[in-house]
């Protein structure tokens, strides 16, 4: 899900509380059981992560749906 | 939990699949509705494909059959019966050209026919083409029995000839001038058991005319004796039918021997008609076509079901005509009489035969779906969603694609009460909702908001049960529900004033009020769970305030006590102020307009009249003129909101509602607080009964939109908080730290927030965590702020900036996969 990532957002946000730019790393997303690695962007010393909202409201919301129907 | 047994019971009550009259009253069963259909669009070769999947001689039998069919055909009752012969003869002769009759693999097994008649010449057909071996002995010189003693002038020599041209293209050995006793040229005494013998199956169409055959029993007429179900006779293997079965329905199945355009078109005189002809042809009597191929047929099904070595008897009780279960409605079909046929040869020219195809209403019933966009949005009728249903309940690995068809339904009711068998898909979902969550099936944002509300409205920023001050137990006790309190606060606190005053009462027993949710939401998503500790909670409250009668503002509280609560005694408060009249202190309404309200009534009152029978008493007493809609009282609609479809489906919702809001162009009154937000939200200006009594200027809150879904929490607490100060003269105690955090929201970011059904006191969450905990995200172009929390099943995302001591908030969204937070890698 790396396309999820504007290399906009790379140079845009940090992490208010450590001070530092945000960085790529895999988090863990997971939903009624099912887990998946995603690539976000993230704040390298505390793990705050960054999910924007074409993420959440597109790609994850559809993912949602289809694991409440299995 | 629903079973197996229970759901085919209910899927048998659909009767959408069952067949239209003249398929059931056709002792073949030919698809008439299917070739009509095909014919209605030009298309004569596939009608011709559909006629011969049933018929095995369309030429013949579409020119002698006496139509049982038409005496049951529904277009009778609107015009004539649809010329369904003529019709048939017409795919005959424009459908030609079709794929040639295939056989199926040859098998070894050999049949002997004896007796070239219709009968016997349909077991030959159907046997040959399931690749079984057939020779037909016929006596004469010639195949066709008794065709050939029809006048030309109704069955032209040339259709016989060339419909039977089929058996050869079957490979069917035909023994010509062959009769039973010379089987054999050496002179045998017992035929049958030569035949016997070298076959392993034999079938009699040899006439009523031979009487002994050595070997086989009689029966009292005289005729060979035949099992009446798989017409076998003693001998096993030997089956008979045709010209023995002496019949005893001639006055329905005469054979037609006079022209189509001279049949009288009335049923009754149709049937006197039949009757002529039957005593005219007595001597012998005529077993009419369509009756001789049944026998063939029926015959031809055991002798393949033996050769196959299967139950003969299994399974047959549909054969022969039937009459269907099948409900069509005649409503608003304009009566047509007969297209003529202009060719007396021929028949129907193209165009013709496509006229009259097109009288044919294609039967079916599909009647609960004309009036309901859920069951027409999923695009089929209900024994195929119950089907869905239960292979969505039974599915142990995969995709449920059914979750939606069930969510969906308002579980109204409509469908049952205009099923012509009760059947109600709103009960099917309702229980298949209860398996889902026990099966832990559900999906968790079917119905989670809703749920959230109700907990909300339970709790005790909303929820309150006190008797009158002053007072140890109630007579009364007023419940408005939680939807009314929500979108009228201010009318909330007039009634129970108005309940005070104006109920007759005692000194010790007043009118106590009880704040909260009936459950209905829980209800409606087969949460028993969340239902039943509901129900406890109230039934502490309500024991403890003496068990007062329920003053109920809102039908679906009513439909909740009246199901769950038997000993809970209930009352509608529009029966409360039919009774005890309209408030004393009523303002004179200003600006009565004379065009009057078309009346909508809620659909959980769709079996209390004496609600809606109320409800009119005081639009009338107010003064007001009304119109009914066309589906009202005991068939009226649901605006939506009602089995959570609002949340389910909220495109399907919206359908609904326009529907519902389509169907009179005058302003809609109604009593329920849902019914009437929903409609004004799609633009129908529509008022509730309250606003008729305690609205200033009642015309211009009929466009009022209800309010949001935050506004909706607001208001409830504001209500419990004014009912507490001024009734109880107490304060309500203060609300939690986050609820402070104030906020500045443009309309746009509030509508954004009502369409991703995100509230305020989520976002205050968000900021308050943000705040107290610092984790927030800084956009260094804009220098807002980014946050999320998590505080129950949905994490919130907000994107804001702190303001003086506001923030204002740009956008916010949620999402229900969790961040497995620390996952650094």
């Amino acid at each position: 899900m790396s396309e999820y990532i504007s290399s906009d957002d790379l140079d845009t946000w940090e992490c208010a509380a450590c001070g530092t730019s945000l960085v790529i790393g895999k988090v863990m997303i997971s939903y009624l059981g099912s887990a998946y690695p995603v690539d976000l962007l993230k704040c390298p010393s505390c793990g705050l992560v960054l999910i924007p909202e074409e993420l959440a409201m597109g790609k994850m919301l559809e993912v949602e749906k289809s694991l409440e129907d299995k | 939990m629903m079973d197996q047994q229970e759901l085919r019971e209910l899927e048998n009550r659909c009767i959408q699949e069952h067949a239209p009259f003249c398929t059931a009253a056709c002792p073949i069963h030919v698809d008439v509705r299917g070739m009509i259909a095909a014919i209605q669009q030009g298309d004569f070769v596939g009608g011709l494909k559909i006629l011969r999947k049933t018929m095995p001689f369309p030429g013949i039998i579409s020119h002698i059959c006496n139509q049982p069919c038409q005496l049951v055909c529904k277009r009778s009752e609107a015009g004539d019966a649809i010329a369904i012969a003529d019709l048939e003869k017409a795919c005959v002769i424009w459908g030609k050209g079709g794929e040639p009759i295939k056989a199926l693999p040859p098998k070894p097994k050999r049949v002997a026919v004896v007796g070239g008649g219709l009968s016997g010449l349909t077991v030959a057909y159907d046997l040959a083409r399931k690749g079984y071996r057939i020779t037909i002995f016929e006596e004469k010189n010639i195949l066709g029995g008794k065709l050939w003693d029809i006048p030309f002038e109704i069955l032209p020599w040339s259709v016989t000839v060339n419909d039977l041209e089929i058996l050869e293209e079957l490979e069917v050995e035909i023994l010509l001038n062959t009769p039973l006793g010379k089987v054999e040229s050496n002179g045998r005494q017992d035929p049958l058991a030569f035949l016997c013998k070298r076959y392993d199956a034999v079938y009699l169409g040899i006439g009523a005319d031979i009487h002994e055959i050595h070997g086989l029993l009689l029966d009292a007429q005289g005729q060979i004796k035949i099992d009446p179900v798989t017409y076998m006779t003693n001998k096993e293997g030997v089956f008979a039918g045709g010209g023995i079965l002496n019949i005893h329905d001639l006055d329905i199945y005469a054979p037609q021997d006079i022209s189509q355009s001279e049949m009288p078109p009335d049923k009754q005189a149709l049937i006197e008609f039949e009757k002529q002809i039957s005593s005219a042809v007595s001597q012998p009597p005529w077993r009419p076509a369509i009756l001789s191929v049944m026998d063939g047929r029926r015959a031809a099904t055991s002798i393949d079901r033996r050769l196959q070595k299967v139950s003969l008897t299994a399974a047959r009780s549909n054969e022969g005509a039937y009459t269907t279960r099948l409900y069509t409605s005649m409503q608003g079909i304009t009566p047509l009489p007969v297209v003529p046929t202009t060719d007396l040869i021929r028949g129907y020219s193209k165009a013709d035969a496509i006229k009259e195809a097109q009288r044919c209403i294609l039967c079916e019933c599909m009647e609960c779906v004309k009036v309901c966009e859920y069951l027409e949005h999923f695009k089929g009728y209900p024994k195929k969603y119950i089907r869905e249903i239960y292979n969505n309940l039974s599915i142990v690995m995969g995709t449920r694609y059914s979750n939606k068809l069930v969510n969906s339904c308002s579980l109204c009711g409509l469908c049952g009460e205009i099923c012509p068998e009760d059947l109600d898909m709103g009960r099917v979902c309702k229980e298949a909702r209860q398996t889902m969550v026990q099966q832990k099936r559900m999906p968790p944002s079917a119905h989670d908001f809703a749920l959230r509300d109700m907990a909300f409205s339970n709790s005790n920023k909303f929820a309150l049960a006190r008797n009158q001050p002053g007072t140890q137990s109630s007579q009364y006790a007023f419940f408005p529900g939680c939807q009314l309190c929500a979108s009228s606060p201010d009318y909330v606190y007039n009634i129970y004033e108005y309940l005070r005053e104006q109920i007759p009462h005692t000194r010790t027993q007043e009118v106590g009020l009880i704040l909260r949710c009936c459950g209905a939401p829980a209800d409606w998503a087969g949460r028993l769970d969340l239902f039943q500790a509901a129900q406890v909670e109230f039934m502490d409250e309500y024991e403890r305030m003496g068990q007062p009668k329920l003053v109920l503002a809102c039908s679906s509280c009513y439909q909740v006590f009246k199901n769950n609560f038997p000993d809970v005694e209930i009352i509608s408060l529009w029966e409360i102020i039919d009774q005890f009249g309209l408030p004393n202190d009523l303002p004179r309404k200003s600006n009565q307009s004379n065009t009057p309200l078309a009346i909508h009534d809620p659909c959980s009152t769709r079996y209390e009249s004496h609600i809606q029978e109320s409800a009119r008493n005081i639009l009338q007493r107010l003064g007001y003129a009304f119109i009914e809609l066309p589906l009202n009282r005991e068939k009226t609609e649901c605006c939506s909101y009602g089995g959570l479809m609002w949340l389910a489906n909220p495109e399907l919702a919206e359908k609904v509602t326009r529907r519902r809001i389509s169907e009179s162009p005058e302003d809609y009154v109604t009593y329920c607080a849902m019914c009437r937000d929903f409609f004004v939200r799609q633009g129908k200006p529509t008022l509730h009964l309250l606003d008729l009594i305690y609205g200033a200027n009642p015309q211009s809150l009929a466009h009022k939109p209800g309010p949001g879904y935050s506004q909706r929490h607001e208001n409830r607490i504001h209500l419990k908080r004014k009912i507490l100060k001024q009734i109880w003269e107490e304060d309500m105690e203060n609300g939690i730290t986050y609820e402070n955090i104030r906020l500045i929201i443009t309309p746009e970011v509030q509508n954004q927030l009502e369409n991703r059904l995100i509230l305020i006191e989520d976002i205050q969450q968000v900021i308050d965590y943000a705040e107290r905990s610092g984790k927030k995200l800084l956009n260094k172009k804009t220098n807002r702020f980014l946050a999320y929390h998590k505080p129950g099943a949905v994490t919130y995302w907000v994107e804001y900036t702190p303001e003086g001591n506001s923030y204002v908030v740009y956008k916010a969204y949620s999402h229900r996969m969790e961040i497995r937070e620390g996952s650094n890698q």
